[in-house]
């Protein structure tokens, strides 16, 4: 974006609302903000309907303040509770139709591509479980395969929340959920495994425990997908709702699914480590010289 | 961007940018030889299209692996195949919401698993091009040409013509960007022919210039912001609509609705300039009509021939856009008529339907007759339906029964 329209008209700003005026005052737009600065900006998403304890609400704000460019990001859903608070963003959100947020993005990003050429602009798909690996599977896949260069991140809470709990793809085997009235018959769908072998350059599970962790991945999974392939983040954000978890144990469950289902684990293609190496200075990628092979 | 600006430089392939009008209405045209498909990768060649996303269907496959070949030659900004219909219009949605020109091809099965996009794309106001190649949708599978999709896309928002031949085709996808384009329409358009009639036969095309192409799409003259973060970043709403039963939230929906529909009807002005009217008319003060859209207008001719040899004067209203609807050219066209025979290649008579909803006395309406699931429909089968309405006994057609 050109950063000039976040800025007052002239004459204009004392006429236009507290929250624009925070934003251009106080927002993150062309700064470099991070999760450890949380409380001491304005960010892009505050004000959400949604439920009081709501997990996802949590990582959703952690990703958006860790996307790299916000200025020059899009976000992507579909139906689902995350909506209701991505909508609410100082940033575009695009809606489709139910299940196609992947198709869009390719769409998005192809079309932003061709008109902006090297400048980048970030697409980011932000979709639940059901939309991602039910409603969506086709679309996610094929995005993928296709090499499709922007990123998807699901919002696992296990289980179809805003139409009231039912069983989804994600919910783990013998849950007793609105649709699986005897508990769910199959394992929870391994997205990971597949988004392996649909070729992510980049792939990650975390859980909104670790704001610094959410951060690091979701920075990685933007850049990455810039130049390298597509991206995917899985983030375990509970329904306290319809799993009855207590408000103030949200944060303990997490960790208990994160140490049971949850574990942190970081796939980096070879590629995408070169990428971010040479392109954003990552040390933790930067090729150690291979030692010289004594000659005879 | 001041797109005058921009006329008479030249895109990445050496094609002159032209004012649409001076290259539509003024260019020489070459006379040529080619299928539907051909022509329809023709004019997608002028077109300045950004984005096309193709998927395999009968009978429009060739003419989506033709726009492929653009694309190879660098006429084409984008082009990929997608994963069903449905992806495929997801895909042409998220190019548009980006601000890309963009083209794509479907027909039959692949409108319908499409459909929930196409009031999604009207609502959305994203002015995507959609060739609709019709073919049958029943079952058992059909492949052969069928117009009953139509049936369903005239209730979807967005601007439907139906063309009757491959110059209509041709002309219709290149003023068809002009009209949706335009700030007060910015509507997607479903470009309708019947399958395999027009894709898969010959016809002489009169083509304007190959060095001549429409002006590129500007995706800053729309009325709703494009979502490139190049516009202010709009908070869509202040509390979530979508799901609330409140009064609101039906009042915000009912009047985008109303607005969409309105947008359609404000197409007219722009239409009626492109294509010189809504509806086109021959010898409307005969007591009979035949009134018809497609190639169903094409038999209407040769029927109106026949006729004439044996002294039947019937005149012709040729449709060319369902929407918006050509209420107010119908009331004036059918004015003088006794009977209005309405041919159709679908089984519900969806035409038919629509004048008798938009004439006074609508007993003068022949809801026929039609032909479905890839019949053909012999100009013969058309004068015996004339003469019947008239009172005129005549031979019966072989298999039509007595």
């Amino acid at each position: 974006m050109s950063l000039n329209y976040v800025k007052f008209t002239p004459g204009f700003d004392t006429f236009m609302p507290k929250e624009y005026r925070d934003m251009v005052e106080h927002g993150p737009f062309g700064k470099k903000t991070t999760v450890s600065q949380m409380g001491s900006f304005k960010e892009i998403l505050e004000e959400h309907p949604m439920c009081a304890g709501c997990a996802m609400t949590l990582f959703i704000r952690l990703a958006i303040i860790a996307f790299p460019n916000p200025e020059d990001t899009i976000t992507v859903g579909t139906a689902g509770c995350g909506r209701l608070a991505i909508s609410q963003a100082a940033i575009p959100f695009v809606y489709g139709n139910y299940g196609d947020q992947n198709g869009v993005a390719s769409g998005l990003s192809r079309g932003l591509r061709i008109r902006f050429g090297d400048k980048h602009k970030d697409v980011v798909v932000m979709a639940g479980d059901g939309g991602t690996a039910d409603i969506g599977f086709q679309q996610v896949l094929h995005s993928w395969f296709r090499k499709e260069r922007f990123t998807t991140i699901m919002l696992d809470n296990e289980v179809y929340g805003n139409t009231g709990g039912q069983e989804s793809g994600m919910t783990t085997r013998g849950a007793v959920l609105k649709m699986a009235p005897l508990g769910k018959k199959f394992e929870k769908m391994d997205m990971v495994a597949m988004a392996k072998i649909a070729g992510c350059a980049y792939i990650a599970t975390v859980v909104p425990n670790n704001p610094r962790r959410v951060e690091s991945c979701i920075k990685k999974a933007v850049l990455i997908a810039r130049e390298v392939g597509p991206t995917y983040i899985q983030a375990y954000t509970s329904c306290n709702i319809e799993y009855a978890i207590p408000t103030d144990q949200v944060m303990e469950d997490a960790k208990t699914v994160e140490d049971d289902r949850y574990k942190f684990a970081e796939y980096v293609s070879e590629d995408a480590k070169a990428y971010l190496a040479e392109r954003y200075g990552y040390k933790e990628f930067i090729q150690k010289p291979v030692a010289a092979v004594a000659t005879a | 961007m001041d797109s005058t600006a921009i006329i008479g430089t030249t895109n990445k392939k050496g094609q002159v940018i032209t004012d649409p009008r001076v290259m539509m209405n003024d260019a020489p045209r070459t006379p040529s030889f080619f299928t539907g498909s051909e022509v329809i990768k023709e004019a997608v060649r002028r077109a300045n299209v950004d984005v096309m996303v193709a998927y395999p269907i009968t009978p429009q496959s060739e003419a989506a692996a033709l726009c492929g070949e653009l694309f190879a030659e660098g006429y084409i900004g984008d082009y990929f195949r997608g994963e069903s219909e449905f992806a495929v219009m997801s895909q042409c949605a998220g190019a548009a919401f980006g601000g890309a020109r963009v083209f794509t091809t479907t027909a039959g099965p692949g409108t319908m698993r499409a459909m929930e996009n196409f009031p999604m794309w009207a609502g959305s106001r994203l002015p995507i091009q959609c060739i609709v190649t019709c073919r049958g949708i029943n079952s058992p599978l059909s492949i052969q040409p069928d117009t009953i999709e139509i049936a369903y896309l005239m209730n979807t928002g967005m601007l439907v013509w139906h063309a009757e031949t491959a110059q209509d085709f041709y002309d219709w996808i290149l003023k068809g960007y002009m009209v949706s384009e335009e700030p007060d329409v910015h509507l997607p358009l479903a470009l309708c022919c019947d399958g395999f009639f027009v894709t898969h036969t010959k016809d002489v095309v009169d083509l304007t210039p190959v060095d001549m192409c429409l002006p590129p799409y500007d995706p800053y003259r729309s009325p709703v912001p494009c979502m490139d973060m190049e516009c202010p970043p709009v908070r869509m709403m202040r509390d979530p609509f979508v799901m609330k039963s409140n009064y609101i939230s039906y009042a915000t929906h009912a009047s985008w609705q109303q607005e969409v529909w309105a947008a359609a009807e404000r197409s007219r002005k722009h239409t009626i300039a492109w294509l010189n009217g809504l509806i086109e008319t021959e010898d409307v003060d005969a007591d009979i009509l035949i009134v018809s859209s497609g190639t169903a207008v094409s038999q209407g001719r040769e029927a109106i021939r026949l006729l004439a040899d044996e002294g039947i004067r019937v005149g012709l209203v040729k449709i060319k856009t369902l929407r918006p609807w050509p209420e107010e050219e119908l009331l004036e066209a059918t004015k003088h008529a006794s009977h209005i025979i309405v041919p159709e290649f679908n089984v519900i008579g969806w035409l038919a339907k629509e004048i008798k909803a938009t004439i006074p006395n609508s007993k003068r309406v022949v809801a026929g007759p039609r032909v479905c699931g890839g019949m053909t429909l012999p100009p013969e089968v058309i004068v015996e339906e004339v003469k019947k309405a008239i009172g005129i006994r005549s031979g019966v057609l072989a298999g039509r029964g007595g």
